[in-house]
Protein backbone atom coordinates (compact mmCIF):
# COMPACT_ATOMS: atom_id res chain seq x y z
CA UNK A 1 0.00 0.00 0.00
CA UNK A 2 2.83 2.43 0.81
CA UNK A 3 4.26 1.82 -2.63
CA UNK A 4 0.84 2.46 -4.11
CA UNK A 5 0.52 5.92 -2.56
CA UNK A 6 4.18 6.83 -3.05
CA UNK A 7 3.51 7.88 -6.62
CA UNK A 8 2.07 11.36 -7.30
CA UNK A 9 -0.03 10.22 -10.27
CA UNK A 10 -1.61 7.51 -8.16
CA UNK A 11 -2.33 10.01 -5.40
CA UNK A 12 -3.98 12.27 -8.00
CA UNK A 13 -6.11 9.34 -9.16
CA UNK A 14 -7.28 8.80 -5.57
CA UNK A 15 -8.00 12.55 -5.23
CA UNK A 16 -10.20 12.44 -8.31
CA UNK A 17 -12.04 9.28 -7.22
CA UNK A 18 -12.76 10.90 -3.86
CA UNK A 19 -14.12 13.90 -5.78
CA UNK A 20 -16.45 11.59 -7.72
CA UNK A 21 -16.54 7.86 -7.09
CA UNK A 22 -17.14 5.35 -9.88
CA UNK A 23 -15.26 6.67 -12.91
CA UNK A 24 -14.32 5.08 -16.20
CA UNK A 25 -10.72 4.90 -17.35
CA UNK A 26 -11.52 7.68 -19.83
CA UNK A 27 -12.80 10.06 -17.17
CA UNK A 28 -9.80 9.42 -14.93
CA UNK A 29 -7.39 10.07 -17.82
CA UNK A 30 -9.25 13.26 -18.76
CA UNK A 31 -9.22 14.56 -15.20
CA UNK A 32 -5.51 13.83 -14.79
CA UNK A 33 -4.73 15.69 -18.00
CA UNK A 34 -7.03 18.67 -17.49
CA UNK A 35 -6.83 19.20 -13.74
CA UNK A 36 -3.36 17.93 -12.90
CA UNK A 37 -1.48 18.54 -16.11
CA UNK A 38 -0.49 14.87 -16.12
CA UNK A 39 -0.18 13.54 -19.64
CA UNK A 40 0.19 9.87 -18.77
CA UNK A 41 -0.85 7.52 -21.52
CA UNK A 42 -4.04 5.56 -21.09
CA UNK A 43 -1.96 2.43 -20.70
CA UNK A 44 0.16 4.03 -17.98
CA UNK A 45 -2.96 5.13 -16.09
CA UNK A 46 -4.38 1.64 -16.47
CA UNK A 47 -1.20 0.25 -14.90
CA UNK A 48 -1.42 2.77 -12.04
CA UNK A 49 -4.98 1.58 -11.46
CA UNK A 50 -3.75 -2.01 -11.34
CA UNK A 51 -1.30 -1.06 -8.58
CA UNK A 52 -4.02 0.75 -6.63
CA UNK A 53 -6.33 -2.22 -7.08
CA UNK A 54 -3.67 -4.62 -5.83
CA UNK A 55 -3.27 -2.42 -2.74
CA UNK A 56 -7.01 -2.56 -2.14
CA UNK A 57 -7.38 1.21 -2.59
CA UNK A 58 -9.37 0.92 -5.81
CA UNK A 59 -12.02 -1.61 -6.70
CA UNK A 60 -13.25 -2.23 -10.21
CA UNK A 61 -16.91 -2.93 -10.74
CA UNK A 62 -18.65 -3.87 -13.94
CA UNK A 63 -21.94 -2.13 -14.52
CA UNK A 64 -23.40 -3.72 -17.60
CA UNK A 65 -20.97 -2.89 -20.38
CA UNK A 66 -19.10 -0.28 -18.35
CA UNK A 67 -16.06 -0.81 -16.16
CA UNK A 68 -16.02 1.69 -13.29
CA UNK A 69 -13.36 2.40 -10.67
CA UNK A 70 -14.26 3.02 -7.06
CA UNK A 71 -12.05 4.28 -4.26
CA UNK A 72 -11.72 2.38 -0.98
CA UNK A 73 -9.83 4.28 1.70
CA UNK A 74 -10.22 1.53 4.31
CA UNK A 75 -6.65 0.23 3.89
CA UNK A 76 -5.36 3.71 4.83
CA UNK A 77 -6.69 3.09 8.33
CA UNK A 78 -3.64 0.85 8.84
CA UNK A 79 -1.45 3.96 8.77
CA UNK A 80 -3.37 5.65 11.60
CA UNK A 81 -3.42 2.39 13.52
CA UNK A 82 0.33 2.06 13.36
CA UNK A 83 1.10 5.75 13.88
CA UNK A 84 -1.97 7.18 15.60
CA UNK A 85 -2.53 10.90 15.05
CA UNK A 86 -2.88 13.09 18.14
CA UNK A 87 -6.46 13.17 19.35
CA UNK A 88 -8.66 13.20 22.43
CA UNK A 89 -6.95 11.34 25.27
CA UNK A 90 -3.61 11.43 23.48
CA UNK A 91 -0.83 13.94 23.97
CA UNK B 1 -9.94 21.51 -52.54
CA UNK B 2 -11.18 18.67 -50.34
CA UNK B 3 -13.88 19.50 -47.82
CA UNK B 4 -15.10 17.57 -44.80
CA UNK B 5 -18.86 17.25 -45.13
CA UNK B 6 -19.58 14.10 -43.17
CA UNK B 7 -18.70 12.30 -40.01
CA UNK B 8 -20.12 9.06 -38.74
CA UNK B 9 -21.08 7.02 -35.75
CA UNK B 10 -21.18 3.27 -36.16
CA UNK B 11 -24.49 2.01 -34.84
CA UNK B 12 -25.75 -1.50 -34.16
CA UNK B 13 -29.27 -0.69 -35.40
CA UNK B 14 -29.93 2.11 -37.87
CA UNK B 15 -33.62 2.59 -37.07
CA UNK B 16 -33.03 2.70 -33.31
CA UNK B 17 -30.16 5.10 -33.92
CA UNK B 18 -32.37 7.31 -36.09
CA UNK B 19 -35.04 7.40 -33.40
CA UNK B 20 -32.51 8.27 -30.70
CA UNK B 21 -30.48 10.83 -32.63
CA UNK B 22 -33.57 12.65 -33.92
CA UNK B 23 -36.22 11.97 -31.27
CA UNK B 24 -34.03 12.27 -28.17
CA UNK B 25 -30.87 14.18 -29.05
CA UNK B 26 -32.77 16.51 -31.38
CA UNK B 27 -30.95 16.19 -34.71
CA UNK B 28 -32.95 16.62 -37.95
CA UNK B 29 -33.28 13.95 -40.63
CA UNK B 30 -31.25 14.77 -43.75
CA UNK B 31 -30.76 11.89 -46.16
CA UNK B 32 -32.35 8.47 -46.14
CA UNK B 33 -31.43 6.35 -49.17
CA UNK B 34 -32.11 2.60 -49.26
CA UNK B 35 -28.90 0.67 -49.96
CA UNK B 36 -29.74 -3.01 -49.96
CA UNK B 37 -29.66 -4.33 -46.42
CA UNK B 38 -28.84 -0.93 -44.98
CA UNK B 39 -29.59 2.75 -45.59
CA UNK B 40 -27.54 5.84 -46.32
CA UNK B 41 -28.92 7.61 -43.28
CA UNK B 42 -27.74 11.02 -42.14
CA UNK B 43 -28.87 13.63 -39.67
CA UNK B 44 -27.88 17.28 -39.19
CA UNK B 45 -27.95 19.80 -36.39
CA UNK B 46 -30.96 22.11 -36.31
CA UNK B 47 -28.42 24.87 -35.70
CA UNK B 48 -26.77 24.14 -39.05
CA UNK B 49 -29.11 22.16 -41.34
CA UNK B 50 -26.83 22.62 -44.36
CA UNK B 51 -23.71 21.83 -42.35
CA UNK B 52 -21.75 18.69 -41.66
CA UNK B 53 -23.88 15.55 -41.73
CA UNK B 54 -23.70 12.76 -39.23
CA UNK B 55 -23.90 9.37 -40.92
CA UNK B 56 -25.58 6.66 -38.86
CA UNK B 57 -23.38 3.94 -40.24
CA UNK B 58 -24.23 0.25 -39.82
CA UNK B 59 -21.66 -1.85 -37.99
CA UNK B 60 -21.30 -4.21 -40.92
CA UNK B 61 -18.11 -5.90 -39.68
CA UNK B 62 -17.56 -8.03 -36.57
CA UNK B 63 -14.41 -6.06 -35.73
CA UNK B 64 -16.49 -2.91 -35.36
CA UNK B 65 -18.55 -4.58 -32.64
CA UNK B 66 -15.41 -5.65 -30.77
CA UNK B 67 -13.85 -2.21 -31.12
CA UNK B 68 -16.95 -0.43 -29.86
CA UNK B 69 -17.35 -2.75 -26.87
CA UNK B 70 -13.74 -2.10 -25.85
CA UNK B 71 -14.27 1.67 -26.04
CA UNK B 72 -17.47 1.48 -24.00
CA UNK B 73 -15.81 -0.66 -21.34
CA UNK B 74 -13.20 2.02 -20.74
CA UNK B 75 -15.71 4.86 -21.03
CA UNK B 76 -14.18 6.29 -24.20
CA UNK B 77 -16.57 8.33 -26.36
CA UNK B 78 -16.88 7.40 -30.04
CA UNK B 79 -17.20 11.08 -30.90
CA UNK B 80 -18.02 14.43 -29.33
CA UNK B 81 -20.66 17.06 -30.06
CA UNK B 82 -20.56 20.74 -29.20
CA UNK B 83 -23.31 22.18 -27.02
CA UNK B 84 -23.87 25.68 -25.63
CA UNK B 85 -24.16 24.46 -22.05
CA UNK B 86 -23.18 20.91 -21.15
CA UNK B 87 -24.87 21.07 -17.75
CA UNK B 88 -28.18 22.25 -19.23
CA UNK B 89 -28.04 19.51 -21.88
CA UNK B 90 -27.27 16.98 -19.18
CA UNK B 91 -30.41 18.05 -17.31
CA UNK B 92 -32.54 18.03 -20.45
CA UNK B 93 -31.34 14.64 -21.68
CA UNK B 94 -31.37 13.00 -18.24
CA UNK B 95 -35.00 14.05 -17.90
CA UNK B 96 -35.62 12.39 -21.27
CA UNK B 97 -34.24 9.14 -19.87
CA UNK B 98 -30.74 9.28 -21.37
CA UNK B 99 -28.14 7.36 -19.45
CA UNK B 100 -24.93 9.26 -18.69
CA UNK B 101 -21.71 7.42 -17.89
CA UNK B 102 -20.03 10.66 -16.89
CA UNK B 103 -21.87 13.48 -15.19
CA UNK B 104 -20.91 17.02 -16.18
CA UNK B 105 -17.34 17.76 -15.13
CA UNK B 106 -15.62 21.09 -15.60
CA UNK B 107 -11.99 20.71 -16.52
CA UNK B 108 -10.19 23.93 -17.23
CA UNK B 109 -12.10 25.84 -19.91
CA UNK B 110 -14.38 23.00 -20.93
CA UNK B 111 -17.33 21.17 -19.37
CA UNK B 112 -18.00 17.67 -20.64
CA UNK B 113 -20.42 14.85 -20.01
CA UNK B 114 -20.67 11.42 -21.62
CA UNK B 115 -23.89 9.66 -22.59
CA UNK B 116 -24.87 6.24 -23.93
CA UNK B 117 -26.47 6.44 -27.39
CA UNK B 118 -28.25 3.05 -26.94
CA UNK B 119 -26.61 1.87 -30.19
CA UNK B 120 -23.32 0.72 -28.74
CA UNK B 121 -21.54 4.06 -28.37
CA UNK B 122 -20.66 6.59 -25.76
CA UNK B 123 -20.99 10.18 -26.95
CA UNK B 124 -19.34 13.18 -25.33
CA UNK B 125 -21.02 16.57 -25.20
CA UNK B 126 -18.77 19.52 -24.53
CA UNK B 127 -19.22 23.24 -23.96
CA UNK B 128 -16.63 25.96 -23.69
CA UNK B 129 -17.14 28.08 -20.59
CA UNK B 130 -17.16 31.83 -20.55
Amino acid sequence: MFKAIADPTRRAILDELVDRDGQSLFEICTRLAMKHGLSSSRQAVSQHLDVLEAAGLVTVRREGRYKLHHVDTAPLGAIAERWPPPGPGRP
Amino acid sequence: MLRINLTSVVVDDQQRAFDFYTGVLGFLPKEDVPMGEHRWLTVVSAADPDGIQLLLEPEGHPAATTYKAALVEDGIPFTSFAVDDARAEYERLSAAGVRFTQEPATMGPVTTAVLDDTCGNLIQIASMDG
